[in-house]
């Protein structure tokens, strides 16, 4: 880490330890999220990293992204998967939008003022996203989208939606993306799921009902959706492996911390060596982790995609946070299962990064996909 | 099992009714509000359940440790956190009091809680003192006809509800100098200090107590002072097995939550039963579930026998909660989103086996034990 990093992470660490890690454990509970949370990331210019400095983002590499989305993650897991979400959209705008698109919505986003939502699976049609049925039928002036989205992160607070909808033939090929606005008539926020963890989250269902978008909210062009979605999800990959590897970490501090301190039998319980394996596994696996997922900026960084890599930082990651989280409730015992210590909401947040952005069944199968390609 | 008897047989399907019945459609609401399901409580009463191995001449069913693993795999199927307030009062106070009381507090005490009158719970780790229980220093000082008890307990289940605490309690200086009591909720000086709120298990109320110079006479005494350790031996084994139950129902629901959703969701115009990744993920937690079964119920059979070895009960507590929580973090996988959504139960199975691996000892207590008795020998090299 150079000077710049470190003075980035300060930053980040004392807004996080002063504002958002106070309200974590109640929030959680009732399932509250607070908008001005993530506009003060925004005001640190932690929103739109790597965004141009000409669109008003911070104009640094998805490495500083993903260093800065650990920290956060060791607070709250939900606000750093706003981040991620938002600036994972911006990155599509940036790739694929047109001038006028950059400069209508990127401005606001990268500055944290509003918030930007990623709608891609639904109900029926998650791993196999290629299958969705909400439709956008070519109309004057601009489509007319119908249907349902399921799974929408920071559904009903966010101003700008990045919606992937069918223009045309079945499969990957017929679908296009759109830019729809909160506020246009015919779209509106559905029921919000109950979760097991990442509560403080609004995830919700949105739905379209003749909802009219215009011609110039189309992004890139017709039937050029299903790229563009994916390669949102190639870097979104990549910051869900950084949340993981924040939030595992903070798991084993915890627990180490926690280790050091208690006393049973008339000793620290960190004297008893299968304590001290668990937490030596565990730290070898989140440095392990976090090369892969250093391995993966660095790629993305220097223009030189790897598809494979970032698939693998993702299952990795977001494995080892699993097995850091459950064993951290493991190591606090009684305490650890309770509201009173943070590792069970750890335990619980950790899960779904297992499954979004593609399950890790799916990452297993775009590694072997890799690997045959490289082959043949 | 091969071995169950036609009456055990019978039990199950009783239970396993009563358990679709009476738990399984209110176990998410009371998951949700951290509530307690008295009202199935009370009808386990009428079924002859809350005293499943307690002495039939004072309404106890006289049963098993294969009966009281039945119950607890069939009701941890619907519902693990009320079948967890179940274990706490019919195997952790009923059995107890049923092993070590005189005749007059087990006349006094057992059809009560049999019936489902009152309802137990029992009274043994600290804030301090979890793993290292015997360490406990909650207090019972002699005075006269009576004992003065100050102090706190920790993590109990049905404390809140508890009309009756089946208590340990610190009668000297000695490491292992503890001594068991039978309390009342009215007794002055006792309350319930603290409602714990939990990752799980939340359809099981848990508190914590404090006494404050609560006296209680000598009557509520159980057994001889300094006895707390041959009570607790005596029933360990048979608490641990039967606890056990309740991992291997939540395994078994997970199975059969999969099987189900496997043939009904579609993705990439199959069903996901055709995709060899879940195919793996169903067959290895079934021949797991399978192989937990029998080890679960075979150790019963030891145990009900008299032939069980001192620490086959640990191995069986430390594998079945650890293989669950295994299987349960790959049902919520299998179901994707809708496994992390409270709109299923796995999400639940998998919050509330976790305390499995933690409560009536963690699984690393488990390991010392296993190893300290077979490494006894050769440790003293």
């Amino acid at each position: 880490m150079n000077a710049f990093h470190k003075e980035l992470s300060e930053q980040v660490h004392k807004y996080c330890s002063d504002k958002i890690w106070p309200l974590m454990e109640e929030d959680d509970e009732k399932e509250i999220f607070r908008p001005e949370l993530f506009h003060g990331l925004g005001e640190l210019g932690l929103c739109g990293i790597p965004i141009p400095s000409q669109y008003g983002g911070a104009e640094l590499k998805y490495h500083d992204l993903c260093i800065v989305l650990s920290i956060i993650a060791g607070y709250s897991v939900p606000y750093a998967v706003t981040v991620s979400v938002s600036t994972m959209v911006q990155g599509i705008l940036l790739e694929f939008g047109s001038e006028k698109q950059k400069a209508k919505y990127l401005p606001e986003l990268a500055e944290g003022k509003a918030i930007a939502s990623f709608a891609f699976s639904e109900s029926h049609a998650g791993s196999d996203a290629a299958s969705m049925k909400t439709t956008a039928k070519k109309t004057k002036g601009g489509y007319i989208l119908n249907g349902s989205k399921m799974w929408i992160s920071s559904a009903g607070y966010s101003k700008t939606y990045v919606v992937m909808a069918r223009t045309g033939a079945e499969g990957s090929k017929g679908i296009s993306a759109f830019i729809v606005e909160d506020g246009m008539e015919g779209f509106s926020i559905g029921k919000r799921e109950k979760k097991m963890g990442w509560r403080t989250s609004a995830t919700c269902e949105i739905l379209f009902e003749n909802c009219f978008v215009p011609e110039e909210n189309l992004i890139g062009i017709e039937g050029q959706g299903f790229k563009i979605a994916l390669s949102g999800l190639n870097k979104g990959r990549i910051t869900i492996a950084a949340i993981s590897i924040g939030l595992a970490e903070k798991a084993i501090d915890v627990a180490t911390r926690y280790a050091l301190e208690r006393e049973q039998f008339g000793k620290a319980i960190y004297s008893f060596q299968g304590l001290q394996f668990m937490i030596a596994e565990n730290a070898t696996e989140i440095e392990a982790a976090r090369s892969l997922m250093e391995k993966a900026c660095e790629n993305y960084d220097n223009n030189n995609i790897n598809i494979k890599i970032a698939a693998m930082a993702k299952l990795k990651a977001t494995d080892v946070a699993m097995k850091a989280t459950t064993d951290a409730v493991q190591i606090l015992g009684g305490v650890g299962y309770t509201k009173e210590y943070p590792v069970e909401r750890f335990m619980r947040d950790a899960k779904v990064l297992q499954i979004v952005e593609g399950t890790n069944q799916i990452q297993k199968v775009i590694i072997a996909r890799e690997m045959k390609n490289e082959r043949t | 099992m091969w071995f169950f008897t036609d009456e055990q047989k019978e039990l199950q399907n009783v239970c396993r009714s009563f358990a679709e019945k009476e738990i399984a459609p209110y176990a998410e609401k009371h998951d949700h509000d951290e509530t307690f399901n008295i009202e199935a409580f009370k009808k386990m009463g009428e079924l002859g359940l809350l005293g499943i191995t307690a002495d039939p001449k004072y309404g106890g069913a006289g049963l098993g440790a294969i009966e009281a693993t039945i119950v607890m795999e069939e009701f941890g199927k619907a519902c693990a956190g009320l079948t967890l307030s179940y274990l706490a009062h019919s195997m952790l106070c009923v059995n107890n009091i049923s092993t070590n009381a005189s005749e007059e507090q087990k006349a006094k005490y057992l059809p009560k809680l049999i019936s489902g009158e009152q309802i137990g719970c029992m009274a043994m780790s600290e804030p301090g003192y979890g793993s290292d229980a015997v360490g406990m220093q909650c207090k019972a000082v002699k005075d006269g006809k009576n004992y003065v008890i100050t102090g706190n307990k920790m993590w109990i289940t049905n404390a809140q509800y508890a009309d009756v605490i089946y208590l340990y309690a610190r009668t000297g200086k000695e490491k292992k100098a503890l001594t068991t009591f039978i309390l009342e909720k009215d007794t002055k000086g006792f309350s319930v200090s603290k409602e714990i709120h939990k990752m799980g298990m939340r359809g099981s109320p848990t508190g914590e107590l404090t006494f404050e110079n609560c006296i209680v006479p000598e009557s509520q005494r159980v057994g001889e002072e300094g006895s707390s350790i041959h009570h607790m031996m005596k029933n360990l084994d048979i608490e641990r097995i039967t606890i056990s139950g309740i991992s291997l129902g939540i395994a078994e629901a997970c199975v059969q939550q999969c099987i189900k959703y496997s043939g009904e969701r579609k993705q990439f115009e199959q069903t996901l039963a055709n995709f060899q990744l879940i195919q793996k993920m169903i067959a290895e937690m079934s021949a797991e579930t399978t192989m937990m079964r029998h080890f679960l119920y075979s150790t019963c059979k030891e145990y009900d026998l008299g032939i069980q070895d001192n620490v086959q009960a640990a191995k069986v507590k430390l594998q079945l909660p650890k293989m669950v929580t295994k299987i349960a973090l790959d049902a919520i996988q299998l179901h994707g989103g809708y496994g992390y959504s409270r709109e299923f139960p796995l999400e639940k199975y998998m919050r509330d086996n976790k305390l499995m691996e933690i409560g009536a000892g963690t699984n690393e207590v488990m390991i010392m034990i296993i190893a300290k008795n077979l490494l006894k020998e050769a440790m003293r090299g």
